[in-house]
């Protein structure tokens, strides 16, 4: 049989059989990428929607800065955050290094260029055309985001989506900060790179195929989410 | 306010995961860093759920190159350390980073290499003349070059065969800088010779042309050790849990434990240990 094929396999009966290692990888998975993305979240919406409409000084270099880091090479800020985090370094006491929160911070920090950056593009055409109307109504600047993120909905929900993307599909962070310490921090890309470590190829192709289905299933779902928003 | 509500149910969830158990810490665990070969190979699998079972400690293998497994140690993220490149070992000791040092258990390096052994080494005994004809053949040769134990002893058998790999540069050495397990993978594509531990070797499973050529070496020999994290310099460490997982490895009972892993029939480790 093809590798393909065999992979197809192995991928099926790994979820029909609900295979109990394998919920608890893409349970650590989800939770460790939601929780960056929701992180990254909580700054960038806001410093977002702040480059949009504000004018400060330092504005376009920061959109510069922010642009580049789209590009962050995820094994730099793996090595970064762990020696942060190691007990030789700054934030050792935490005692953070190779537990799921070591891999949510260097997630995060991949995470937020992108949500910042997609965020203000997003809010950035709105507050062009309808920036004087929010504001004749009599709202200050920082009022109008609520407004502005309403119209904008599509694309801070793209922003979103991409961050996800970046934070479930990497692993040279992870297996940096968390260890890919088998039951406790090991998500599906660090098991994939270790199964594809031990010369298993059809399985570790097979957990590649159950990542982009899920992938796959949680953009579905936050578009269909979003489809029916408009409408209540 | 769809983007709001949508962006609470977001972080809803989120909190809920944040609390889940899987965030939280156990009772009580230690951090063990170790190598590539002890968890490919399938013995810590094999191990820790019967340690864990009779002590309730939970052990946390960080599975690295042995080079790679010392500068975890250096740096405190790590209670105890199992690995095996035995000169270094002791110089960590020596050092003052590591204290209660113990062998484990050994195994042997073999020579891999293609069936059609380009070389001429396969059937031969001795691992440094398989090296020089390697050489002199000019075949094709993937090296970890990641400075772990393997590595290390691969660098010793290139030193005692008069080779200097520093100054090659016909292309047929080739340093991939990984794992075994992704150097194996590397040599079965590349139809090359490699250097692994004979754990990791049988528990491979894309050996395509790749066959075992030289083995029974003395100089093949792989020592395994065990020592815990000098808590003098990183007061972190664990040292009572730490401690009870290096006497439960060098116990009758952990020794026959290690005995007991095998894979098709064969050993992959062999329990040494002298209490």
């Amino acid at each position: 049989m093809s590798d393909f094929g065999e992979a197809f396999l192995l991928a099926l009966r790994l979820i029909l059989g609900l295979d109990h290692e394998l919920l608890r990888i893409v349970g650590l998975s989800f939770s460790v990428s939601l929780s960056a993305v929701a992180i990254a979240g909580a700054i960038g919406v806001p410093l977002g929607a702040a480059l949009a409409i504000l004018r400060f000084p330092g504005r376009r270099p920061l959109i510069v800065v922010l642009n580049a880091l789209l590009g962050l090479p995820p094994v730099v800020v793996g090595l970064f955050v762990y020696l942060m985090l190691s007990r030789a370094g700054p934030l050792g006491v935490l005692g953070l290094l190779f537990t799921p929160g070591a891999m949510v911070a260097a997630q995060a920090i991949l995470v937020l260029p992108i949500i910042t950056v997609l965020v203000e593009r997003a809010l950035a055409v709105p507050w062009a055309s309808h920036g004087d109307a929010l504001r004749v109504d009599g709202a200050s600047r920082l009022r109008a985001v609520p407004e502005l993120l309403r119209m904008a909905e599509a694309g801070v929900l793209t922003a979103f989506l991409a961050g996800f993307g970046r934070a479930i599909a990497e692993v040279g962070a992870i297996i940096i900060v968390g260890g890919n310490i088998a039951g406790f921090t090991r998500t599906m890309t660090t098991a994939i790179a270790l199964e594809t470590s031990k010369g298993n190829l059809p399985l570790a192709l097979g957990l590649g195929i159950i990542l982009i289905g899920i992938t796959i299933a949680v953009a579905a779902f936050a578009f269909v989410m979003a489809q029916r928003g408009p409408r209540e | 306010m769809t983007t709001r509500r949508l962006l609470l149910a977001v972080f809803a969830l989120l909190l809920a995961l944040a609390t889940a158990p899987s965030m939280g810490a156990a009772q009580s665990f230690i951090t063990v860093a170790s190598t590539t070969s002890t968890e490919q190979s399938g013995l810590f699998a094999h191990l820790l759920p019967a340690f864990t079972a009779k002590t309730g400690i939970e052990v946390r293998v960080v599975a690295v190159g042995t080079g790679q497994a010392l500068k975890i140690g250096e740096r405190g993220d790590a209670d105890v350390l199992l690995v095996h490149d035995k000169p270094s070992e002791l110089k960590f000791v020596a050092d003052g980073w590591g204290v209660d040092r113990h062998d484990v258990m050994y195994n042997d390096f073999v020579i891999i290499g293609p069936t059609r052994d380009p070389g001429q080494i396969g059937g031969g005994k001795d691992a440094v003349a398989a090296f020089r004809k390697i050489a002199q053949a000019k075949a094709p040769f993937v090296s970890r070059g990641d400075d772990s134990g393997t590595d290390k002893e691969e660098k010793r058998l290139w030193q005692d065969a008069g080779i200097d790999i520093k100054k090659l540069g016909d292309g047929w050495y080739r340093e991939v800088g990984s794992g075994m397990g992704p150097t194996l993978n590397t040599a079965a594509g590349l139809d090359a010779y490699t250097l692994s531990d004979r754990g990791t070797w049988l528990s491979f499973n894309n050996r395509r042309d790749l066959t075992l050529l030289v083995a029974g070496d003395p100089r093949l020999f792989n020592q395994y050790g065990v020592m815990l994290v000098n808590p003098a310099r990183h007061p972190t460490v664990k040292v009572e849990l730490g401690k009870t997982f290096i006497r439960w490895l060098v116990s009758p009972e952990g020794q026959q434990t290690i005995a007991a892993y095998k894979i098709g029939g064969e050993q992959l480790f062999f329990p040494n240990a002298r209490e």
